[in-house]
């Protein structure tokens, strides 16, 4: 029996970039170039280990976003996941955290799972909670915020690095799992892997396929309203000096003077 | 006046202080109750009273150290039942934010997360977030249901305010999900006898720079002068150099201390992210282009190693 992994990445604007807001006070995502979420990265080198691990399994990436979010889905195909499903509609503008969970849980059991795992927070709306929420959604565990995991017969294991202790978590499939940046590197794409992601299948879903009405997503079902956005202003330039023999009494200077010694 | 729930973090008892700061946020709102669980739930309220909560509601039952979550789900949920507050505030850490998804999903609710102030508005609280790493700021607010929203630590000042604090008897029942992923082993972290990182207010910092685990004595004990907690790059992380839990940034701690000090650290987008919104920020690095001193108000273009350990050497002799 086949182990029918979903992986759920997003595709965000590059941190590195110049982010910003569009006049809707949505995230703009046209001006500003957009890749597969870092640590969505993460979510996809755990299942494609899971998948090598266990005797039969497909590994299926899942992308709720724009035309442009295919980008996201190939690269995640070229790492090596076996297909993937692209949900778009323009319905789906303005979406909120409450919103996408719907959408990726009903694409979930459209698709079929036994594992659902997504990254710990996206890099643009950084909540951390979409995993969570579909977990409520589906009915079935959460085992969130892993550092370490693992699957044997039915079963997921994975280590939880929280405040105040690191816990060892257990749970029947099927779940959802979300993994840190400290579950291991992600592998880079291979030649070959980028060549064979080409012929791999992306099917595309709108909202009519998953039998979600608009009204419940996009900007008009959103739960929660942005109303104003400002540029955090340019911190006034500070006074930069160089270490001349000096540099750590200049700087207990400056403490002093702000009350901190 | 409307009750406002805030759910309480506490270890075995002791009130952790972003719990406090609720407190604070939540009487702009209306009247505090608060909800705490597990072991040494009812030692908490003498604290909490002292910070205004009117009541406070108190549940222990093993499931909320053996399964992951959902069981501090069904308990807010029970309170909320009962209450019918006007808001439900949880602070910011990552099993708050869980917690409080959650809770909105069930109650037909929007959900704001990290939330850095909140005030009362006609239409219901406002929430001011801090985003693209810091770089803008945004006013929200949950236009369906009850506000359910979660609070970065240090976003207000802790403040007495004696109120009843009495404490009822919270009634749950756990839901048939509540026991779906086992916690089957627990290991504390080990106190190292310096403030909390998202608590303090004062952080020392440590990067790449620092080059070895073993330098990050330099960096402790100028902490240990200024009375700061300890942070550390990711680059310091993965090297090994420093624990993971100690990292600052994006995908470590979110810090907002009155002071922060970057040693060896060159201010990546990632980096800042966790620690843009600091009151005063001071760095010492040895490359003048470095990006974090774009964020400075104060800093020292020099060899750490001579920096740092001549500041903590001045700071003893100005105390004395
Ligand atoms: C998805 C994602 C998430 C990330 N999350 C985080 C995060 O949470 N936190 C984080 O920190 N990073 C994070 N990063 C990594 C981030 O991009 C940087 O790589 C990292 O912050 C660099 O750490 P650093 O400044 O210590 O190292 P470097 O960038 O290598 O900088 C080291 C600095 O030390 C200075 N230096 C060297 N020797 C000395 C000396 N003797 N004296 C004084 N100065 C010296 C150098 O001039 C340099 O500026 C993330 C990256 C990604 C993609
Ligand atoms: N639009 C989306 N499409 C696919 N996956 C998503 C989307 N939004 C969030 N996720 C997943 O949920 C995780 C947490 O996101 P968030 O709660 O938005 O920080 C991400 O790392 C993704 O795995």
């Amino acid at each position: 029996m086949s182990l029918r992994i979903v992986v759920t990445v997003k595709y965000v604007p590059d941190a590195t970039g110049d982010r910003h807001f569009a006049d809707d006070l949505t995230v703009d995502r046209d001006d500003v170039d957009g890749l597969l979420s870092e640590l969505d990265e993460y979510a996809v080198e755990q299942a494609l280990q899971i998948a090598e691990n266990a005797d039969d399994a497909e590994v299926t990436v899942l992308t709720v976003g724009p035309e442009d979010a295919k980008d996201a889905l190939r690269k995640a195909l070229s790492m090596g996941a076996d297909k993937a499903i692209h949900v778009e509609d323009d319905d789906l503008h303005g979406t909120d955290a409450i919103g996408t969970s719907l959408v990726l849980a009903k694409a979930v059991e459209k698709a079929g799972y036994d594992l659902v795992i997504s990254g710990m927070a996206s890099t643009d709306g950084t909540m951390g909670v979409v995993p969570a929420l579909v977990a409520e959604r589906l009915g079935v565990p959460q085992v969130t915020l892993l550092s370490e995991v693992s699957v044997e017969d039915g079963t997921v294991k994975g280590r939880r690095d929280g405040d105040a202790a690191s816990e060892q978590l257990e749970a029947q499939l099927p779940a959802v799992v979300s993994v840190t940046d400290q579950s291991g590197e992600a592998r880079y794409p291979s030649f070959k892997g980028i060549m064979a992601a080409k012929k791999k299948p992306v099917q595309s879903w709108d909202l009519s396929d998953l039998d979600i009405d608009a009204e419940e997503v996009g900007l008009d079902g959103a739960f929660t309203k942005v109303e104003a956005a400002t540029e955090r202003p340019a911190r006034t330039a500070g006074t930069i000096v160089k270490d001349e023999g000096e540099g750590g009494k200049q700087l207990a200077e400056f403490l002093a003077s702000q009350k901190f010694i | 006046m409307a009750e406002v729930l805030v759910y309480v973090d506490h270890v075995d008892g002791a009130v952790r202080k972003p719990t406090l700061e609720l407190l604070t946020l939540a009487r702009r709102l209306g009247e505090p109750v608060a909800v705490a669980l597990g072991n040494g739930a009812a030692d908490t309220a003498a604290t909490l009273a002292e910070h205004g909560a009117v009541k406070v509601l108190t549940h222990d039952a093993s499931e909320y150290a053996e399964y992951l979550v959902v069981p501090k789900v069904d308990a807010l949920q029970a309170a909320y039942e009962a209450l019918s507050p006007a808001a439900v505030l949880v602070p910011s850490s990552a099993e708050g934010k869980e917690i409080a998804a959650r809770l909105a999903l069930r109650i037909g609710s929007g959900i704001i997360t990290d939330a850095v102030d909140l005030e009362a508005g006609d239409e219901g609280p406002v929430a001011t977030q801090s985003v693209f790493a810091a770089s803008f700021t945004t006013k929200s607010r949950v236009i369906k249901g009850t506000p359910v929203i979660t609070v970065k630590p240090n976003s207000a000042a802790v403040e007495a305010a004696p109120a009843a604090g009495a404490v009822e008897a919270l009634s749950v029942t756990f839901s048939d999900k509540a026991t779906g992923t086992k916690v089957t082993g627990r290991t504390p972290r080990e106190s190292t006898g310096r403030p909390e990182l998202t608590e303090a207010a004062i952080v020392v910092s440590g990067g790449r720079g620092v080059n070895g685990a073993e330098n990050f004595s330099i960096i402790e004990a100028l902490a240990d002068q200024l009375g700061a907690a300890v942070g550390a790059s990711r680059a310091a992380v993965d090297a090994g150099w420093y624990p993971h839990t100690n990292q600052v940034g994006q995908t470590g701690k979110s810090v907002s201390p009155q002071l922060y000090i970057a040693n060896g650290i060159s201010g990546a987008i990632q980096h800042r992210a966790g620690m843009q919104t600091s009151k005063t920020i001071v760095a010492v690095n040895k490359d003048a282009e470095a990006p974090i001193f774009e964020l400075v108000d104060f800093g020292v273009v020099g060899d750490l190693f001579d920096v740092v350990p001549q500041l903590t050497e001045e700071i003893k002799t100005r105390k004395g």
